[in-house]
């Protein structure tokens, strides 16, 4: 559905789809008061129909993939795991990881903001992960993420640049990464 | 929305992050839709009003001997819909890096929504009834009056926005103000479109 209120451009459309509207319900009305409310209800319908019909713009176009960079001398990594994972292995390499754990929630949980028990078992994953990989001497941060995988990895991405990102995920995870974002991404 | 388990990271070299937002609408333009949802809302209810005294109630619309003034409320729609047209004329010509359109534009729309509302002003002076005559009267003077303070607002926008294009606020690149304020006055125009045809024509 086309948002008609995203731009001044779009609202602007409207008022002139919405004029002509008033225009046929207006002569309607001059026939008959139930006949202007007749062609009143026909515009609604029709102008919610043509909203619904209307494609969105930009939908179509790849969304931007994004891009991210680390200081020299390190080797960041991104892992993102699910809720209740026990154990990573990171690349001898990495210097600084970041655990982020998406707080997945059910639809329901989602809408009815009933995910306090989904962040925290994510904080606990986190916690447990982040208390793992440290051992080894590296920086190692937990993170609780959106319930999405992909958003959570964008969201972490702005704020820790990473030379890689490691899924402990299914192929499906890895590759809904990889359509976003200019990293390399592997699956643990 | 972040919990830290354990940090030891520096961001040593790094520079600050761009802003970021995942529900991927800029605040403003999440602050407009919500302001516009109230308004949507709140004028449901003035609506539903109307509904119940003119539909369920059965109360002759307009209640006899009262007249409305159609011509004018017309006149005032017409008023009213090329200010939308000034307005999207006014943003046109930012984009366009024109400040001479985008003033003249905004001064346009800015002198309309005044027309019309002064217009307004002396329907209701003239008009013959008051709030104190019936259901009607009492449901005509909350909506379009509900509507008129829309208009003002609308106008104190629109000053502001004229006052700061003449002072080269706005150009190419930043002009986010104008497209704000464009979308306000579009949703008062919008909603009067609405308020004219169930108050005066149907």
């Amino acid at each position: 559905m086309r948002n008609p209120l995203r731009s001044e451009g779009e609202m602007f459309r409207l008022v002139g789809v919405v004029v002509v509207a008033a225009v046929l319900i207006f002569f309607g009305a001059w026939i008959n008061t139930w006949v202007g409310v007749a062609v009143a209800v026909l515009a609604v319908a029709a102008l919610v129909w043509w909203l619904m019909q209307e494609p969105v713009p930009g939908a179509a176009d790849p969304a931007p993939r994004l891009a991210s960079g680390t200081p020299a001398g390190t080797h960041r990594v991104l892992v993102v795991a699910a809720p209740g994972t026990s154990s990573v292995a990171v690349p001898d390499r990495a210097t600084d990881v970041v655990v982020v754990v998406p707080a997945l929630a059910s639809a329901t949980e989602a809408l009815t903001g009933a995910v306090d028990d989904r962040r925290a078992d994510a904080e606990r994953t986190s916690l447990a992960l982040a208390r793992a990989l440290s051992r080894d001497g590296r920086n190692v941060r937990g993170e609780v993420g959106a319930d999405d995988p992909v958003l959570a990895v964008e969201d972490t991405l702005r704020t820790f640049g990473a030379d890689e990102v490691l899924v402990v995920g299914d192929e499906a995870i890895a590759d809904a990464i990889r359509a976003r974002v200019a990293v390399p991404v592997t699956r643990a | 929305m972040v919990a830290h388990a354990e940090a030891h990271l520096d961001h040593h070299g790094e520079h600050p992050p761009e802003p970021h937002y995942s529900s991927r609408i800029s605040p403003s333009i999440l602050g407009m839709y919500l302001f516009i949802g109230s308004e949507i809302m709140l004028f449901g209810a003035f609506f539903t009003a109307y509904f119940f005294v003119r539909v369920v109630n059965g109360t002759p619309w307009p209640t006899p001997p009262f007249h409305l003034p159609v011509y004018l409320a017309f006149l005032n729609t017409c008023i009213l819909v090329t200010s939308s047209f000034t307005m999207h004329w006014s943003l046109q010509s930012v984009k366009r890096n024109n400040p001479w359109g985008l003033r003249a534009g905004l001064l346009l729309t800015f002198l309309m929504g005044l027309t019309f509302l002064i217009t307004q002003v002396a329907e209701y002076l003239r008009i013959g009834f008051n709030t104190s005559d019936g259901s009607f009267p009492t449901i005509f003077f909350c909506l379009t009056g509900l509507h008129g303070c829309h208009v003002f607002v609308g106008l104190t926008i629109l000053l502001f926005m004229t006052i700061r294009a003449f002072r080269g606020h706005f150009d190419a690149e930043h002009h986010h103000g104008v497209e704000i304020g464009g979308i306000y006055w579009h949703f008062v125009d919008l909603m009067w479109i609405l308020v004219f045809l169930t108050v005066y024509v149907l």
